[in-house]
């Protein structure tokens, strides 16, 4: 059993308990416990089930390297799935529950596929499931997604609140152990703007825990001497529960600051993601222990060395009474010390090494631990629980030479560098060969804009052993980072203990001649069920590339990311195919670090500010009048404004009838308003249109189509010149942005010489069009402004006083109507649209909604687009040759429009579609052709772009395609409907309503 | 002028830093030559103030100019004085190329002041905002979260932020999310 000790534990506030419950069960901890410490602090060792084979398992590790102690943390709206224990610090009222079992957590069904092991191997998935197809999607995948997988998705409803942070700085140095602490305070005393981050709750990293003196204090004292000092410097900005997430070009990193996890319930944000643009980054990102790769190596109770140490130090729990400590290296030996001064039990020390430890292993012996050289563990003993080892030689197959009872082990495989950081934006990395391990190769960088390397590793994390290796390390790594941003580094590291320890030796499996049966139960990916026999495996299949044999065997592509399996599993491949560790390579670290809340990301953006929304001046009264919204890009525009019980189409037909009988209005503030001025401003304008711009005369409007340089049509309004050297461009609503940034595209990019501005006002006015045979004696009311047809005519526009308002109104139409567009000041919108309300009662006046508009438009023929257009689609195709000028030597899209497929007669024209029963087309239905494609598809001849019933004439109508359609009126069509019916429609017209205009020109 | 309102008509709020709508104010984009002397005479005579540089506010009595592109610059002035202003302007640079139009009712136009302003910005707008790093008579083009802003900083240590019209209720509701107690950072010192 793991219990609390009755002293100890540096980080604990014994005085203060913590409630919490476990699978139900409650239990108490202290504050400063993590969830792993005060779960073993209880006796629960055993957290989880393993993923493939529903195996027990225990905690492992200390730190963000977990791979086992995975939680659903919480309940209801607050539950979140694959929560670390060792990184979740206690709080009182903590609820959690243990993942991947069933039905418990004690009593596993799938357990059972441990015993079938050997039937699954890497890659089984793969073999086994492939035949028959259909019975992957039936029958496989439904089991195994019941069988696998780790935690249950969270519940909607979050109740917390996430946030962003932008920060500055010129250098952030991400760990906050010794390493970290020097490093930013020599940057910092050069005088550069320091970040130092820490993604624990608590500062000094791990050198509390190991000991040690620097400048001639324990490093406890240093740490907090060093703190103060940072604490006190106005430019240095220190953050603790923040991880580095992920470093990104031009020093754009991420960090995850977990700002209320562990006070839920207050009203500060939960996470905190800072998006920081640093001039220099340091890694201080300390080393991972590794676990070596022995039989039994996942049973409960077989736990890092280091992590042992760390809570046994700081928070006074002991893993066992009986401890068993299995190492390649001295550091080890530290943990079985630690645990002989606690008064624990080392029954034995097996050091894989021949010629075994340095001075730590002298002082071990001297306090009487039994220390054997050159021994291994053959296998360990027991099934939820470790209760004994068996030793065996490490030079040897696992013959067993002697059984030692324990509760414990605590192995150690040698340290690796946290690369990760350094790694993430190019930095490569060097195989240290005396360590065994990788670490970052000061030659290749991660590099910025102008070659300079952004990236300095620091500390354990650039592969320096001892205390003052570290400091001198970090002195050098800050130094540098200073100097890198224009400042003086000054003054020299602190001198620190060194502690000569033996060279360590690598051992990637125990023993070294360990065979199959051992292999299979020697893990390496703890959390994908990843053994020694499945790599090694996937390297007979071929699979001989890391990246490939780890996507076989799904080796460290769990939610830790390998931090514990990859360098072991490379070093087994490596071994498998015959070639030295750093010809195999390494998987790409990818941010970030640790896995991050897609909240964090998400930040602020939910609820009434998950998107902006654009709303016209005259958004609330719509809201107050039921409208119902459409988006049209972030726009919410009427669709239309159903009255009591009446359905949307009922609504639709109820705004135009009125409309077209007497009076509609329609808010048009949306339409893109963009001003074009200058000497040069015709000129450009007939670029930019297919008709001619330049020769219209002030005070009059055109409307104008806008091709790409491809000649598709993308995008078309009406064009009003204000005087000689300005224009008005109107705009699609969803086109006016894109155009506006086209327009300044061949402004700056191409016609840099050019003499004209735009400026895009669309924001500037409320538009209102006022439609119907009672358009002009409505405004009469309310102007006293000449505005019959001879001062005001169709196409021409005139500044007017209305209702008290300075009104710009546009004679046009896009509904075939008598229309004005009154354009005023946006802040004068709702009182506009209010005024021309009174006014227009007495004729019945009606807003309508973006559906009558289109229906409107359609019974006229007007093309929209995005309908009858859709970025395939030139003015050709929709028989608007009238408006592409004949005279103009050039245009934007003239010469596209001139290539062989684009003359093409075969290309689908526009013609109006009349259903034969009166219904109506369905949406993009295409019209069938007789015959087969080549992929046994009917051909086709044509196809709907626009489609509405007409209230104005009582039937369905249509705008499409069609193969020769202007030269076949009359014929009948054939669509198919999804549902196997055809709808028959006739070839009619596009003009469905008053061809001669006599609506509009009044 | 009849019942011009802004979008928020008014709207307030006080959390770690207080947002308020400022109220309709006169914008006029100017664009031309910034470096020629015409240009600078025409701002002169409009608004009594330089041609800011880059990044920069010049900030008068109910005037402004902020340099926004390096043809462009927004002026400040009285809403009432928007048509007078751009009178004055396009009388000064007769026969220049340039272009003056009135954008006041296309913005929104907030302050932010308190003690947490810097750090509410600084949640929604990729800038350095600390207080050595942003200083009074600096002007920014930005990102607010999901739109386009732009704000300055004045001498009273209030910040100045417009964005466009429609994107009011937005704009608000991010910054008050922004200042919401509770979050407060805790960085700038």
């Amino acid at each position: 059993m793991s219990t609390r000790l009755a002293t100890g534990g540096r980080l604990l506030d014994r005085s203060r308990r913590c409630e919490f419950s476990f699978n139900g069960k409650r239990m108490q901890g202290h504050a400063g416990d993590t969830l792993a410490s005060a779960l073993l602090a209880n006796g629960q060792m055993l957290v989880g089930r393993s993923f493939k084979y529903h195996r027990p398992r225990g905690i492992v590790a200390s730190g963000a390297e977990e791979p086992n102690a995975l939680v659903g943390l919480g309940e209801g709206a607050r539950f979140e799935p694959n929560q670390r224990a060792t990184t979740t610090e206690l709080f009182d009222g903590l609820t959690c529950v243990s993942q991947n079992h069933w039905p418990s957590l004690e009593t596993d069904i799938g357990a059972v596929n441990t015993h079938l092991a050997r039937f699954l191997p890497a890659g089984f998935y793969y073999k086994m499931f492939i035949h028959p197809r259909p019975f992957w999607k039936h029958v496989y995948e439904p089991f195994i997604r019941q069988s696998a997988g780790l935690g249950r998705a969270s519940n909607p409803g979050d109740p917390d609140r996430y946030e962003h942070f932008h920060f500055f700085c010129d250098v952030a140095v991400i760990g906050g152990g010794v390493a970290g602490l020097q490093a930013a305070l020599t940057a910092a005393e050069a005088g550069a703007k320091v970040l130092l981050m820490e993604q624990t709750a608590h500062w000094g990293g791990r050198a509390p825990v190991d000991g040690g003196d620097i400048d001639g204090q324990p490093a406890a004292d240093w740490i907090a001497a060093t703190l103060a000092k940072l604490q006190d410097m106005p430019h240095v900005t220190l953050r603790k529960r923040c991880m580095g997430a992920g470093v990104y070009d031009h020093g754009y990193l991420l960090g995850y600051e977990r700002v209320a996890d562990h006070t839920p319930g207050t009203n500060a944000p939960r996470h905190r993601l800072w998006r920081i643009r640093a001039g220099q980054i340091v890694t201080a990102t300390g080393a991972i222990e590794r676990p070596l790769s022995f039989a039994g190596n996942d049973i409960p109770g077989v736990m890092l060395a280091g992590a042992v140490r760390d809570y046994a130090v700081d928070y006074g729990v002991s893993i066992g009474d009986r401890t068993v400590v299995v190492t390649n290296n001295d550091d080890a030996y530290r943990t079985a010390i630690t645990l002989k001064k606690l008064g624990l039990e080392i029954p034995v020390i097996l050091d894989a090494r021949q010629s075994g430890g340095g001075a730590l292993a002298d002082e071990a012996r001297s306090m009487g631990i039994r220390v054997e050289n050159g021994k291994g563990i053959a296998k360990v003993k027991g099934g939820k629980r470790v209760t004994g080892v068996a030793i065996c030689a490490q030079a040897g197959e696992g013959a067993v030479l002697e059984e030692i009872a324990c509760d414990a082990v605590a192995m150690s495989g040698g340290w690796s560098p946290v690369v990760h950081l350094w790694s993430h934006c190019g930095g490569k990395l060097l195989w240290d060969e005396a360590s065994a391990h990788f670490r970052p190769d000061p030659a290749h960088p991660p590099r910025g804009a102008k070659g300079e390397a952004f990236v300095i590793p620091a500390g354990a994390a650039n592969g320096a052993g001892d205390l003052a290796s570290v400091v001198a390390d970090a002195h050098g790594a800050g130094q540098a980072a200073a100097k890198a941003m224009g400042h003086t580094a000054k003054g020299k590291a602190p001198t620190a203990s060194t502690s000569p320890e033996a060279a360590m030796e690598p051992v990637w499996l125990m023993p070294q001649g360990a065979g199959m049966k051992l292999r299979m139960k020697a893990w390496l990916d703890y959390q994908n069920d990843v053994k020694v026999s499945d790599v090694q495996l996937a390297a007979r299949e071929g699979y001989e590339s890391v990246e490939h044999a780890k996507r076989y065997t799904t080796l460290g592509m769990a939610t830790d990311q390998g931090k514990l399996s990859n360098i072991n599993g490379l070093a087994i491949l490596s071994d498998a195919v015959g070639q030295p560790i750093p010809q195999t390579g390494i998987t790409t670290f990818r941010p970030p670090y640790t896995p991050i809340s897609l909240s964090a990301i998400a930040g602020g953006a939910r609820g009434p500010v998950f998107q902006p929304v654009r709303k016209t001046p005259m958004h609330s009264w719509h809201e107050a009048h039921g409208a119902h919204f459409e988006p049209v890009g972030q726009w919410r525009r009427p669709y239309c404004f159903p009255k009591g019980e009446e359905s949307h189409r009922e609504a639709v037909s109820r705004e135009i009838t009125q409309t077209r009988a007497r009076l509609g209005l329609l808010d048009a503030s949306t339409l893109g308003k963009i001003i074009v001025k200058g000497p040069d401003a015709g000129k450009f304008l007939d670029m930019l249109y297919t008709n001619m711009m330049s020769t219209l005369k002030p005070g009059r409007c055109r409307y104008g189509l806008m091709c790409n340089e491809n000649g598709f049509l993308m995008d078309d309004g009406v064009v009003a010149r204000i005087d000689e050297d300005t224009f008005l461009c109107h705009t699609t609503t969803g086109g006016a942005e894109a155009i506006h940034g086209h327009m300044e595209d061949w402004l700056q990019c191409e016609w840099w010489d050019w003499k004209v501005y735009t400026a895009n006002v669309t924001e500037q006015y409320a538009q209102v069009a006022v439609v119907g045979p009672k358009a002009r004696d409505t405004l009469a009311k309310l102007t006293n402004a000449d505005i019959g047809n001879d001062a005001l005519p169709f196409m021409g526009w005139a500044d007017l006083t209305l209702a008290g308002m300075s009104v710009r109104a546009y004679r046009i139409s896009f509904s075939g109507e008598l229309s004005y567009e009154l354009a005023v000041p946006a802040s004068q919108g709702r009182a506009l649209w209010d005024a021309l309300l009174e006014a227009g009662a007495e004729y019945g006046v009606t807003p309508y909604g973006t559906e009558g508009l289109h229906v409107m438009r359609a019974e006229k023929g007007f093309i929209m687009i995005g309908d009858e257009t859709d970025g395939t689609v030139i003015p050709q195709d929709l028989n608007m040759q009238w408006a592409i000028s004949k005279k103009k030597d050039d245009y934007l899209g003239k010469r596209a429009q001139e290539r062989a497929h684009m003359a093409d007669p075969n290309r689908w024209k526009l013609v109006g579609l009349e259903t034969l029963d009166g219904e109506v087309l369905p949406d993009g239905a295409y019209a069938t052709a007789p015959g087969h494609n080549a992929n046994g598809q009917r051909k086709t001849q044509g196809r709907v772009t626009s489609t509405y019933h007409s209230p104005t004439l009582g039937r369905g109508i249509a705008m499409g395609l069609v193969l020769h359609g202007p030269d076949r009126m009359g014929e009948v069509l054939d669509f198919p409907k999804l549902d196997g019916g055809i709808v028959k429609a006739r070839i009619v017209d596009p003009v469905f309503y008053d061809k001669d205009g006599e609506k509009q020109n009044v | 002028m009849s019942e011009a309102v802004t979008p928020l008509n008014g709207a307030r709020y006080e959390g770690l830093a207080t947002i308020a709508d400022a109220g309709l104010t006169g914008m006029i984009t100017l664009r031309g030559d910034l470096a020629s002397a015409e240009v600078k005479a025409a701002v002169k005579q409009a608004v009594g103030l330089g041609v800011p540089e880059q990044r920069q506010a010049l900030m008068g009595q109910g005037t402004a100019a902020f340099w926004m592109s390096p043809d462009e610059l927004l002026l400040i002035c009285a809403y009432d004085g928007v048509a007078e202003t751009i009178a004055t302007l396009e009388e000064a640079l007769k026969g220049q190329h340039f272009l003056a139009v009135n954008v006041s009712d296309a913005r929104t136009y907030l302050h932010i002041s308190g003690a947490g302003a810097r750090e509410t910005l600084a949640k929604l707008c990729p800038v350095d905002l600390a207080p050595h790093a942003f200083t009074p008579g600096m002007f920014r083009r930005t990102r607010m979260a999901q739109i386009p802003a732009a704000f300055w900083l004045d001498d009273r240590g209030v910040f100045h932020l417009i964005c466009f019209r429609p994107v009011a209720d937005y704009a608000f509701g991010a910054l008050r999310d922004a200042a919401l107690p509770g979050g407060e950072v805790g960085v700038y010192r």
